[in-house]
């Protein structure tokens, strides 16, 4: 072996970023998983399950897009015909009623920060 | 055709990985068990590759002298292209690595009419295999996101940096359109130009596909068919903490992205992309050219061997160099009945 003095610390250092996350769960693992409030006021959002959880960004950008830049209607109609208002305050948050127990759950644990509000004002609440 | 082969398996790859998620187990195979296989082939071979070559010995200084060496006084040394001192070859390496000088070096050559050839700079391998790697560099950070919890600060700034520009929700990362769109040169240049093609081997188109396939199905993924990131946050925190858990809301084109990175890992050790651990030991590179100041000897030598020098190997067989005739540089002791004695450490010259 030639040149230790250099290769060793070399590989140590290697090791120890490309195992970050190994020893950093160990240093800080806290161990909450998100789990969203669930509504009381409806059973059914305007979209499936599977849907809104992959998808539900997309739906309110296209949303914002449609009243803000194309005049669309604030009304919409679910597949079964249950009537919404396209609104995050008087829509969404009708029933997810808390920003903090329903959004923030899943976009803290996947580091996710919607703009959303940039221009909504965000709802005061207790922590 | 090469690259044909090489598009092939990694076609091969991900229909395995997405036909293998479906059946019964798969997802834990290609989810946790596969992937930790992977990730240990990874480091364990790559230390050991490291370590090969630490054994094999490097008998004398290789550099590359890309500028003036350190020289007389008054001829102006290039410290960084060809560096005498330890410092020197730091600014070197560092240039290396963060910068790729040698890339930025790359020239081309031409035939003109006349016959005449030209050589100019050619910088777009440099720029191309630059943004590469920075924006692969950022991507992997960013997955931290996925693998950390709770997730560092530096993480959310290089998140917030590469979406700066709040193209549409999930907002759309510059650094996805750089590197799919560095990588898709990097691949239409062994493929278009003539010269480079006929130099490329499988081994060269091979890892191209299989990142070009990484990020296809991560920017998929992202921005098309979205998959449900919490559970697979769950599935990639629970790998680094020993809890992973594959739930059943992970789509299978996930699978794929998971299973061309654990193919990656594996190969990596084995294959041209271990440049990441060899830049560092580049003899061309790191070792100063300082031949003409330091004495290097070779690490393999028999030390009971003393060296043998031309003046000391004179002193040995001076006597019967000069009995048949061969010139000396120094005189024998004259003998005390000649008279002619020439002068102490006088050297004769016989040209």
């Amino acid at each position: 072996m030639y040149d230790t003095g250099k290769i060793i610390p070399g590989l140590l250092v290697f090791v120890g970023l490309v195992t970050f996350p190994i020893w950093y769960g160990f240093v800080s693992a806290d161990g909450h998983l998100p789990n969203p409030e669930k509504p009381t006021k409806a059973k059914q959002c305007v979209e499936s399950t599977e849907f809104m959880r992959t998808s539900h960004m997309v739906l309110l950008n296209d949303w914002r897009d449609n009243i803000v830049r194309e005049g669309g209607s604030r009304h919409g109609k679910t597949a079964d015909g249950t009537e919404f208002v396209r609104s995050l305050h008087k829509g969404c948050m009708d029933c997810h009623t808390s920003k903090r127990k329903f959004c923030d759950e899943c976009h803290t644990y996947a580091a996710v920060k919607p703009y959303c509000w940039d221009c909504h004002i965000q709802p005061k609440e207790a922590n | 055709m090469k690259v044909l082969q090489a598009l092939g398996i990694v076609l091969a790859l991900m229909l395995l990985a997405y036909v293998g998620a479906a059946v019964p187990g798969g997802r834990t195979l290609f989810g946790v068990v596969l992937p930790y296989l992977g990730f240990a082939v990874f480091i364990i071979f790559f230390i050991a590759k490291v370590m090969d070559w630490a054994r094999s010995p490097v008998p004398f200084r290789i550099p590359t002298t890309a500028g003036q060496a350190n020289s007389l006084p008054w001829i102006k040394q290039n410290k960084l292209d060809c560096p005498s001192t330890t410092s020197g070859v730091i600014g070197r390496m560092l240039l290396e690595v963060f910068l790729f000088r040698s890339l930025f070096k790359n020239t081309r050559a031409e035939i003109h009419e006349g016959p005449k050839l030209a050589y100019g700079s050619s910088k777009f391998l440099w720029l191309f295999g630059l943004l590469f790697h920075y924006s692969f560099l950022t991507i992997v950070l960013r997955h931290l996101r996925l693998f950390t919890d709770p997730v560092p600060g530096f993480v959310h700034i290089l998140e917030f940096a590469d979406g700066f520009m709040q193209v549409g929700a999930p907002v759309l990362y510059q650094t996805d359109i750089v590197f799919l769109g560095a990588l898709t040169f990097l691949l239409l240049r062994r493929l278009l130009l003539p010269n480079i093609r006929y130099i490329s081997l499988p081994a060269d188109y091979f890892p191209l596909l299989l990142i070009l396939g990484i990020g296809i199905t991560g920017v998929l993924m992202r921005y098309v068919v979205r998959v449900d990131v919490i559970s697979i946050k769950m599935l990639a925190n629970g790998l680094v903490t020993g809890k992973p858990f594959v739930a059943d809301t992970i789509s299978g084109i996930f699978f794929i992205h998971m299973f061309l990175i654990t193919v990656l890992l594996t190969y990596f050790p084995f294959s041209k992309l271990m440049h990441m651990g060899g830049v560092f030991l580049s003899p061309t590179r790191n070792l100063a050219n300082n031949s003409r100041m330091v004495r290097h000897v070779n690490p393999w030598n028999d030390p009971s061997i003393k060296p043998h020098s031309y003046a000391g190997y004179e002193d040995e067989f001076r006597e019967f160099m000069v009995d048949a005739g061969l010139p000396v540089e120094k005189e024998p002791e004259p003998k005390p009945a000649e008279e002619e004695a020439p002068a102490e450490g006088e050297t004769k010259s016989e040209s």
